[in-house]
């Protein structure tokens, strides 16, 4: 029963956390646009949240090797995978691959579907809140 | 806490981008200098950066911040004007300038200035989506 209450909540703390980990991605390409020589990156967010989530080809599973173990997917251990190289839309001289209108463009959009999963957390708690209080 | 370190990337760009500016900044001020006594001109500089990784772990190859590895000195003959009156003039009558080139380092400070303005703007988002994050569930 109660890890029922919590399996949506789950699925969108990891969609929250795959998030912040692209907004520092996004952020490091940002902080490199003048740097010789690097390589922008990003993620597939949807794989990503398919493999931490479980339902594609799980990354790590944490093995129950004692009776009391709780068993779980390997959370947090998902950002060295699937790290991608962004294709370079224009060549540069110093082989710098960051597209400054496109980093900022999926910085704004991964911060406001980072606040929106905020906003799916906050409703879930108040709904299950409301659920625990009961008409009163 | 991933997002912490955002403000170490993004302000060590900030701050590799204020040292860009420095060094522009003093070019520019040493644009029409001359020749001191021991017959060498101010020579431009130019800063260049480097990737440095700062993520928690060795391997952590997300997070990349930048710092500046060389400041390098540009080895292009200074401009020589004739003027023979000056009392900087050699035997010849030639004055030697700094290597300056304004055009360039004003270029250079526009592009110093607006990466500086873009990574503030990314640690102001990651400063509200923080306090965002730390109201949740109230």
């Amino acid at each position: 029963m109660l890890n029922r209450l919590t399996d949506s909540l789950d699925f969108q703390a990891q969609a929250l956390s795959l998030r912040s980990e692209r907004q520092r991605l996004i952020a490091s390409n940002i902080a490199n646009a003048d740097t010789p020589g690097y390589v922008a990156r990003d993620i597939n967010f949807a794989q990503a949240l398919r493999e931490a989530t479980g339902s594609g080809s799980p990354a790590a599973v944490l093995r129950a090797s004692a009776p009391g173990h709780i068993g779980g997917s390997g959370a947090g251990g998902h950002s060295v995978s699937t790290l991608n190289f962004a294709a370079p839309s224009q060549t540069n001289l110093d082989r710098n691959t960051v597209d400054m209108d496109r980093e900022r463009a999926s910085f704004a959009d991964n911060s406001v579907k980072y606040e929106a999963t905020l906003r799916f957390i906050n409703a879930n708690v108040r709904t299950t809140l409301s659920a625990i209080t009961g008409q009163q | 806490m991933s997002m912490m370190n955002i403000f170490n990337v993004s302000g060590s760009a900030a701050s590799a981008q204020s040292q860009r500016l420095n060094v522009v900044a003093s070019n520019l001020a040493n644009a029409d200098t001359v020749a001191g006594p021991d017959g060498q001109a101010y020579k431009a500089r130019q800063v260049t950066f480097q990737t440095e990784l700062m993520g928690a772990t060795a391997n952590d190859a997300a997070s990349a911040g930048v710092r500046v590895s060389t400041i390098s000195e540009d080895q292009t003959p200074g401009r020589r004007i004739h003027d023979p009156k000056h009392p900087a003039a050699d035997a010849d009558g030639y004055v030697t300038y700094s290597n300056v080139n304004a055009v360039e380092e004003m270029v250079n400070m526009i592009s110093a200035s607006r990466s500086y303005q873009n990574n503030v703007d990314v640690m102001n988002t990651a400063k509200s989506l923080l306090l965002k994050t730390l109201q949740m569930g109230q």
